[in-house]
């Protein structure tokens, strides 16, 4: 009886040890190489579920809607000046900052003059200038004139993420072997992550300024090449169901795609409800935008949000 | 080891096995992620698993109770203006957006089908709108006249937002002969309702409206839908309501969005303005956040509107317009930032 009682025990004791090990090994996942450039090897970013937030105290919600704020890099050009004026009265006034870069100087538009014709000498100088003058703002998010980004979604994306880690955030498309963040659908960047791209601009071989001569490669994928060498990876930024959250493509494209992709449910089907942006935006269509966004909802639906961001001031369009 | 399996390797290898799935029980146990939770090796979702926080809420929950006693309580039947060439490229459409939010929808219709639409004694033609009307109204005067206390028209080109025609409409009376939408000013003397932006009936109205026809007060003598029937309201005294919200800004509309909301220099009215009985305002003061309707919608926009009214939201948003604070109480609110 004591014997069997001690396999028993013994039997017991292997199995719980031997499942411990198998688990551990567990989070070990293959390919995952253990130097600490690359710890930051997910792909997939995920908005915090309510389940997260709930657990957070007021004080401490508090605190993060604080350190969660945005510094805008709109690329403008003047042959498209109404562009320009549309994304300042719109969706940019969101922006705790938002400043304009654009390839040359003109008294018709305030911007950063880059004095710059080329695309990526073009965006890497308006990073470095946005990085110098960051002030204490954190997160950077770079948009193309057509884009319009719901900043509030991006805020609550980044809400539990932490912008002294590296992180390149959007749309992912796969290229070969190298990820990149589609432009169109916006570029989310932290502190740590432009830290590290300024530094390696300076590396003329691993990140040179005119782009190697042969195969020029598009200023997303050049951004993403350099941004490889210091470690930093894009990452899909998706909704707490899996759905993309950036987008290159306007709404009526979408919605469009997703009448023949998905006919029985063609709005759920389509976009995340808190989608953070749409690409191939018309000036028109971003004035619409605003009110579909910021305004336009049925009475007496109350959606109970952790966390309260308030209008811009001055603004009369949201 | 014996030659044959005894009893004590028949415990251990039970052991073995309760030992096992006892220790992956405790080790996998946390349900929110899918990692173990114990370990802080793999996907460390910063911040988050640093916190060892007790569970607080930070805004409390309630139901929405609003909504589901205005559904009682303000009882909506919509009617669509169809006809047997628009149910595929048209009503579909309404049925899979806007339309289960009435309390009852029927799809008028020259044809009775599955879809299902109700056949009116009626042809199909631009000259037969106002006939359609007619025979609808009589065909829900019959039918439904007393299970609802309102009734809407919209065509099958019109979105409808029904809970803030619900929330406009909670505030009236349905017994009072009263009908509301876009306000037009012409044509008839205390203006009429446009057809395209919706127009809604009350009970009482409706009434009136079926009475005028019983006892050849109105008649069929324009085919001109919306403005016949509002001679006819006219004639029978039921009272054209004003439909702005509390900033005034026009909550049914004829047209899209767009042809309101884009940003204009001052300027004479356009066309598309020239009929409206208030004064009406172009850039975003044209529409109310709790607008009621909109005009010449196609299917695509159809469930764009969808989108932008049910589903796309700035998260944590506080909203600039709120129709239930009253102006005392505005001034005495302290807006602290709070992401500043």
């Amino acid at each position: 009886m004591l014997s069997e009682g001690s396999s028993f025990m013994k039997g017991m004791a292997l199995g719980g040890i031997f499942c411990l090990v198998l688990a551990l090994l567990g989070s070990f996942t293959p390919g995952m190489q253990s130097s600490p450039e690359d710890q930051h090897h997910h792909h997939h970013i995920k908005a915090p579920s309510t389940d997260e937030l709930q657990r957070l105290s007021e004080p401490q919600m508090v605190e993060l809607t604080k350190k969660v704020r945005v510094y805008c890099v709109v690329m403008v050009q003047p042959k498209v000046l109404v562009y320009w004026a549309t994304a300042k009265d719109t969706w940019s006034k969101h922006c705790d900052q938002a400043v304009f870069y654009s390839s040359e100087s003109t008294k018709a538009l305030e911007a950063v003059d880059l004095n710059e014709k080329d695309e990526w000498a073009r965006l890497r100088k308006a990073l470095k200038h946005a990085y110098d003058n960051a002030g204490d703002l954190r997160w950077f998010f770079v948009a193309r004139p057509t884009t319009f980004a719901i900043i509030e979604n991006l805020k609550y994306l980044l809400l539990v993420k932490d912008p002294n880690e590296p992180f390149y955030i959007g749309h992912t498309v796969k290229s070969g072997e190298l990820e990149y963040v589609e432009y169109d659908s916006g570029i989310v960047l932290s502190y740590e992550a432009l830290e590290r791209l300024v530094k390696v601009f300076k590396d003329e071989e691993k990140c040179p300024e005119r782009g190697r001569a042969l195969w020029k490669l598009s200023e997303e994928k050049q951004l993403a090449v350099c941004l490889k060498y210091t470690g930093v990876f894009a990452e899909n930024g998706e909704d707490v169901h899996g759905k993309g959250l950036f987008n290159g493509k306007s709404v009526s494209s979408l919605i469009e795609e997703s009448m023949v992709k998905n006919p029985q449910d063609v709005v759920e089907g389509c976009c995340s409800d808190l989608a953070v942006t749409f690409g191939g935006m018309s000036p028109s269509q971003m004035q619409v935008m605003m009110f579909g966004v910021y305004r336009l909802r049925p009475y007496g639906h109350d959606f109970h949000d952790s966390l309260i961001l308030l209008p811009p001031e001055g603004s009369d369009n949201d | 080891m014996g030659m044959g399996i005894t009893r004590s390797h028949v415990f251990f290898v039970t052991g073995l096995c309760v030992g096992f799935l006892y220790m992956h029980y405790i080790v996998y146990s946390d349900p929110s992620t899918a990692e173990p939770a114990f370990f802080p090796l793999g996907h460390t979702n910063d911040v988050m698993k640093m916190m060892n926080v007790p569970l607080l809420m930070f805004k409390c929950s309630h139901p929405d109770k609003n909504e589901s006693t205005l559904s009682q309580n303000v009882r909506v039947l919509c009617w669509i203006m169809t006809g047997p060439r628009n149910l595929e490229s048209r009503a579909k459409h309404i049925r899979a957006t806007w339309a289960k939010r009435c309390n009852k929808i029927l799809y008028m219709s020259s044809v009775e089908t599955d879809f299902p639409t109700v056949g009116l004694n009626v042809s199909e033609g631009r000259d037969q709108l106002y006939w359609k009307t007619i025979r609808a109204f009589q065909y829900i005067y019959q039918h439904h006249q007393n299970d609802y206390d309102w009734f809407l028209k919209a065509d099958d080109d019109t979105f409808v937002v029904i809970e803030n025609l619900r929330h406009i409409l909670s505030k009236q009376d349905p017994k009072k002969p009263v009908y509301f939408g876009r306000r037009f000013a012409p044509f008839v003397h205390q203006g009429y309702m446009s057809g395209g932006a919706g127009y809604v009936l009350s009970k009482e109205a409706l009434k009136r409206f079926i009475e005028g026809f019983d006892k050849g007060k109105c008649t069929h003598f324009s085919t001109i839908e919306d403005m016949a029937l509002g001679k006819c309201m006219e004639t029978m005294n039921v009272e054209p309501g004003d439909s702005r919200d509390v900033k005034g800004r026009q909550t049914f509309h004829p047209y899209p969005p767009d042809k309101y909301l884009i940003k204009q220099q001052p300027r004479k009215r356009p066309w598309y303005l020239i009929y409206d009985h208030y004064k009406p305002r172009e850039g975003p003061e044209c529409c109310s956040d709790h607008a009621v309707s909109f005009h010449y919608i196609y299917p695509v926009q159809m469930y764009m509107l969808d989108y932008f009214t049910y589903h796309l939201r700035p998260y944590g948003y506080k909203y600039r317009y709120n129709p239930d604070v009253t102006t005392t109480e505005v001034e005495s609110n302290n807006t602290t930032t709070v992401s500043d």
